[in-house]
């Protein structure tokens, strides 16, 4: 494998500054995705900028009652966290999900949300077509393989789907990214932070160049204290979702107050459900109404050959979750 | 009945892994991690398309890059015989004959090798080594109509087509017919270690550290390849981290011995997980047709299996998918046949339990089909139609107990108070079922060879070329060994995996501990015999050498009379099935098994339940993906290619009935490949009870549940 150098960066200008010093570096978190890459070759760093030792490892509540997720978090520690069980358990749902209990242990909040797709024409650079890796050589998927592809969002020059479950659950909850750069601090919504696919699959984030992601930050979300997240995959661990379902509902006197529902596994980012949750809220939490709110939700689809179970699949996850939720909330 | 050794008390009794403490604490070494000095490392390149002619390889910029020493391929390598009779009379698959030619028949060919002062630099190396295609047309897909598609000639291990009766007559006879098309899909075999050899020249002989199934068999292909005598090549595979039918002769061994010669130096070349998916052989992707015809009350009149699977452009294997009707029922009318298409693929290979565990799926779950028409138990159906003798062969069985399993296995997995009726139980989300089937494997045993020394301190050291690919061979024998020669297992010392042991048989076929314990016995009969003993205890004034006896078991086996002999078992399942989200999750198996003297029922345990995994995989998981497009996979890695997570993995129990073959002076039969057979249609049989869809396409995946798919 080719060699590369490798530096531990002590606080976080220092290590924004190591990185600008070469062109093609990038930073180390737990290493659970990009040491793969480097592996097989699709990643070539000749830099890493290892940031386990800076001080983004703490939890802590917000003023407003939130709670700020330090970036080199572990996984394991945010599953664990009694604040985000308490505030925000879809998010340790979530999280426990995904991975294995070795990977999660090494795993950080940033990397989670910078890791890369693992379709496999993308994963395996013998495959000469993946607009995401190599700009302009097609994507092989499309006419490929793609049974566990996108069917929201997604555009004829990529249809990978992002891989993370607690990105799902932070989309659903409003999280806004912060990360520092040389030019200073700033602040993404989750929302804004994926880039459309469009014709530009390889420009995945709006994270300004050479910026590091310093901390997660959930806004408080009393509705999220009754969230459940459920992933569907084909096995029953240590696989990615083929379909999974961030869900918060407050029901008031037989009405939705307020609902929140992000979708996995269905885009190239975490799906926030928006025309489902708007269809929903004032109206009664009924599986009906549920069902209504799925396929507002998914009419939006545009599934290939082989994905389109997944429209059923989310419309069947949104209904069963929320009644779960619903009936929970009226014991 | 022939003599069957007396159980003096080790065999039957459970005894941990001999090696299994060096195992655990890592002072096993296995092949690609012995150390020695002056090793060089190779790196195989593979091709990147499917079909065509290498028109360069630019190795001049790779040969000025940090410590490489040489690249090979087809323009500089040597030349290799392949014109020669190998295992079973068998062609050796062009495969292994690297680098002797520009073509290239399949994506992920072997088209060169560099080596290097370190395994990082020859892959840096081999991943900057330049080869340049003329690219043609290639074809990957199998599909039934394929205009390729042919009967093959008869493989060493089946005959491509058996027939008797009139098909057309009896199934217009038939008062029940079903006809249905069943599917698997390219299956890969990746034992946790990876293949590795190292090939040195070492006074005069060529000698290979390899990870293997059969020493000898590896040592004969190379001394063949290489036009060597034999006698000069020395295979050695101590410990083998699971082979499951890949572990016979790779590139990676051709690739070090011509390095290894070209540099006069050691070469170690060990593959990539994502090389062995091209590299190591697979299981064929299948499709077969039954058709069954059978009177009112169950009994058949038509037993048709028609199996169709691929193979690589440069090699005929055949996977004998329509094998288990051979031996399960008979019918008036009964054709089992088998059709190939030769595609731009890599060669399939012998993959655990080849021919029985795709064919069992088509068949047991056919059967199950087949009884629900009936109205009958699928059991009592099968318990109808179990023939008198082989419906092939004619030949008498060597014990058949498969209603013996059939029975204990219902009354332990609570058959009697199961109602047939599918998409009944339900339990929250989950739709709860049932399902059984049969599992068959053929038992025998192969020309062997075996010392044993009595030593003068009073113990005794076996040499016999077995492999231990991770099955407890090396303790089973021990067992064996220490009730031949009427003494402790402590005085034991069972060295196996050294090619200058003798000619034995591979792990393979079932046929392993057979093969080998029958060598072993007879070598301690003669020992035994020679010394006078009449217990295990060695007479004083033993040369420093020790006393040794050779046996061959050719002429005793050449001797036994022919029958169906086979190892026989009950797969139950019991699964549970949300439709709204296509999950299926197994909750409980058991397998009960008829499969010869258990000689140790740890590892035999081990064995069973390791091949009903495999069978939850292979029903619910396993599914390798070959891109139309490029011709080469996609998700080769255990990432991708999904096998049973421990998740998957729930109350599995198997357990056996006494079943010793007669005709083996131990009683074996041979475990290693029958527990996965009939798992997957076990599996299958219990969806369909549970949701009443009938999936007839393996993997039973979530998307194919969600969309009813059958």
């Amino acid at each position: 494998m080719r060699e590369f150098a490798y530096q531990r960066a002590h606080d976080v200008p220092g290590a924004v500054a190591l990185l600008g010093t070469v062109p093609d570096a990038r930073f180390l978190g737990g290493g659970t995705n990009l040491v793969d890459l480097m592996k097989t070759g699709v990643e070539r760093p000749a830099l890493l900028v290892d940031v386990r030792q800076l001080p983004l490892g703490e939890i802590e509540l917000t003023e407003d009652g939130g709670l700020r997720i330090g970036a080199t978090v572990t996984n394991s520690d945010v599953a664990a966290h009694p604040e985000v069980r308490r505030r925000y358990p879809a998010l340790a749902q979530a999280v426990l999900a995904g991975a294995s209990g070795q990977l999660r242990n090494m795993a950080t909040v940033g990397g989670n949300l910078l890791q890369r797709t693992r379709c496999g024409y993308f994963a395996d650079p013998t495959h000469t077509s993946c607009n995401k890796r190599v700009p302009g050589s097609g994507c092989a998927a499309v006419r490929g393989e793609h049974h566990n592809h996108a069917i929201l969002g997604a555009s004829a020059h990529c249809v990978a789907t992002h891989p993370s479950d607690m990105g799902v659950a932070l989309a659903a909850f409003d999280a806004v990214v912060s990360f520092e750069s040389a030019d200073g601090q700033g602040e993404l919504a989750l929302s804004d932070f994926y880039l459309p696919v469009g014709e530009t699959p390889h420009l995945e984030t709006a994270l300004p160049p050479g910026a590091l992601i310093t901390a997660v930050t959930l806004p408080p979300a009393p509705v999220a204290a009754a969230s459940r997240y459920r992933k569907v995959r084909e096995r029953a661990s240590y696989a990615f979702a083929i379909g999974s379902l961030a869900a918060a509902l407050d029901v008031r006197d037989g009405v939705v107050h307020e609902v929140r529902l992000a979708f996995g596994a269905v885009a190239s980012r975490p799906w926030r459900a928006r025309e489902a949750e708007r269809v929903l809220t004032g109206g009664p939490a009924t599986a009906e109404a549920f069902a209504a709110a799925a396929d507002a939700e998914l009419a939006a689809a545009e599934p290939l050959p082989d994905n389109g179970y997944k429209v059923p699949l989310l419309h069947n996850l949104v209904v069963t979750v929320l009644t779960e939720l619903a009936e929970e909330a009226a014991r | 009945m022939t003599a069957v050794t007396p159980l003096r008390g080790a065999v039957g009794t459970a005894h941990t892994r001999i090696e299994g403490r060096d195992k655990v604490t890592g002072a096993a070494r296995y092949a690609g991690e012995l150390p020695f000095a002056e090793l060089a490392h190779g790196w195989l390149v593979l091709s990147t398309v499917a079909r065509g002619h290498i028109r360069s390889v630019e190795d001049g910029a790779v040969l000025e890059l940090p410590g490489v020493l040489a690249v090979l391929h087809h323009g500089n390598a040597p030349r290799v015989e392949t014109d020669y009779s190998g295992l079973m009379g068998m062609r050796p698959d062009p495969s292994v004959a690297l680098f002797q030619h520009d073509r290239v028949p399949c994506a992920g060919w072997p088209v060169a090798l560099v080596v290097a002062e370190t395994s990082e630099q020859a892959r840096e190396a081999a991943e900057a080594l330049e080869v340049r295609y003329d690219e043609e047309p290639h074809d990957v897909g199998l599909r039934t109509g394929h205009p390729g598609t042919y009967t093959p000639a008869d493989a060493p291990h089946a005959p491509a087509v058996t027939a008797k009766g009139d098909l057309e007559a009896e199934l217009a006879r038939s008062t029940v017919v079903l006809e249905a098309e069943y599917s698997t899909p390219e299956e890969h075999h990746n034992s946790m270690e990876p293949h590795a050899a190292t090939a040195r020249w070492e006074g005069g002989r060529l000698e290979v550290v390899d990870s293997n199934q059969g020493a000898v068999w590896v040592r004969n292909e190379l001394a063949n390849l290489f036009s060597l005598d034999p006698g000069s090549v020395r295979v050695l595979s101590e410990h083998v981290g699971g082979g499951f039918g890949s572990k016979g002769v790779r590139a990676h061994q051709v690739a070090a011995v011509m390095a290894a010669t070209l540099l006069q130096r050691p070469v170690r070349v060990v593959l990539t997980r994502r090389q062995m998916f091209s590299l190591v052989g697979y299981r064929s992707p299948t499709a077969q047709r039954v058709r069954l015809g059978a009177d009112a009350d169950g009994r058949l009149r038509v037993l048709e299996h028609q199996a169709l699977s691929q193979s690589s452009t440069v090699y005929e294997f055949l996977e004998p998918s329509a094998a288990p009707g051979r031996v399960l029922y008979d019918a008036v009318a009964h054709r089992t046949a088998h059709e190939l298409v030769r595609l731009d693929v890599p060669t399939p290979t012998f993959m655990r339990a080849p021919g029985e565990a795709p064919g069992s799926f088509a068949l047991e779950s056919a059967i199950d089909e087949l009884a629900e028409k009936c109205g009958i138990d699928p059991i009592e159906l099968r318990a109808r139609n179990l023939p008198e003798a082989g419906p092939v062969s004619g030949l008498p069985y060597a014990g058949r107990g498969l209603l013996t399993c059939f029975r204990e296995g219902a009354r332990r997995f609570g058959w009697a108070d199961r109602d047939p009726r599918p998409g009944l139980r339900r339990e929250g989300h989950w739709l709860l079922g049932t399902g059984t089937a049969a599992a068959t494997f053929p038992a025998g045993a192969v020309p062997s060879t075996a010392a044993i020394t009595a030593q003068a301190d009073g113990t005794y050291t076996v040499r016999i070329t077995a492999a231990d690919i991770g099955t407890g061979a090396r303790t089973a024998l021990t067992l064996i060994a220490a009730d031949a020669l009427h003494v402790g297992t402590d005085r034991v010392h069972v060295l196996i995996g050294d090619s200058d042991f003798g000619p034995a048989m591979m792990a393979g076929g079932s046929m392993g501990t057979s093969s080998w314990g029958r060598a072993i016995i007879a070598a301690a009969d003669a020992l035994r015999e020679r010394l006078a003993l009449t217990d295990g205890v060695l007479p004083e004034g033993i040369p420093p050498e020790g006393i040794t006896e050779r046996s061959d078991t050719t002429a005793a086996l050449a001797a036994r009379p022919p029958k169906e002999r086979h190892s026989y078992g009950a797969q139950f399942a019991e699964v549970a099935v949300d439709v709204s989200t296509g999950e299926v999750r197994v909750r409980r198996m058991l397998g009960i098994f008829a499969a010869g003297r258990i000689i140790n029922p740890l590892t035999a345990r081990a064995q069973f339940t390791g091949g009903m995994v495999w069978g939850i995989s292979m029903a619910l998981h396993e599914e390798a993906v070959r891109d139309r497009a490029s011709g080469g996979l996609v998700g080769n890695d255990l990432a991708g290619y999904h096998i049973a997570a421990h998740a998957d993995v729930p109350a599995l129990e198997a357990d056996w009935v006494d079943d010793p073959d007669p005709d083996d002076p131990a009683g074996i039969k041979g475990i290693g490949e029958i527990g996965i057979v009939g798992a997957a249609a076990a599996i299958a049989n219990a969806v369909h009870h549970a949701t009443g869809v009938r999936h007839r396409r393996l993997p039973i995946r979530p998307d194919r549940v969600l969309q009813g798919e059958a």
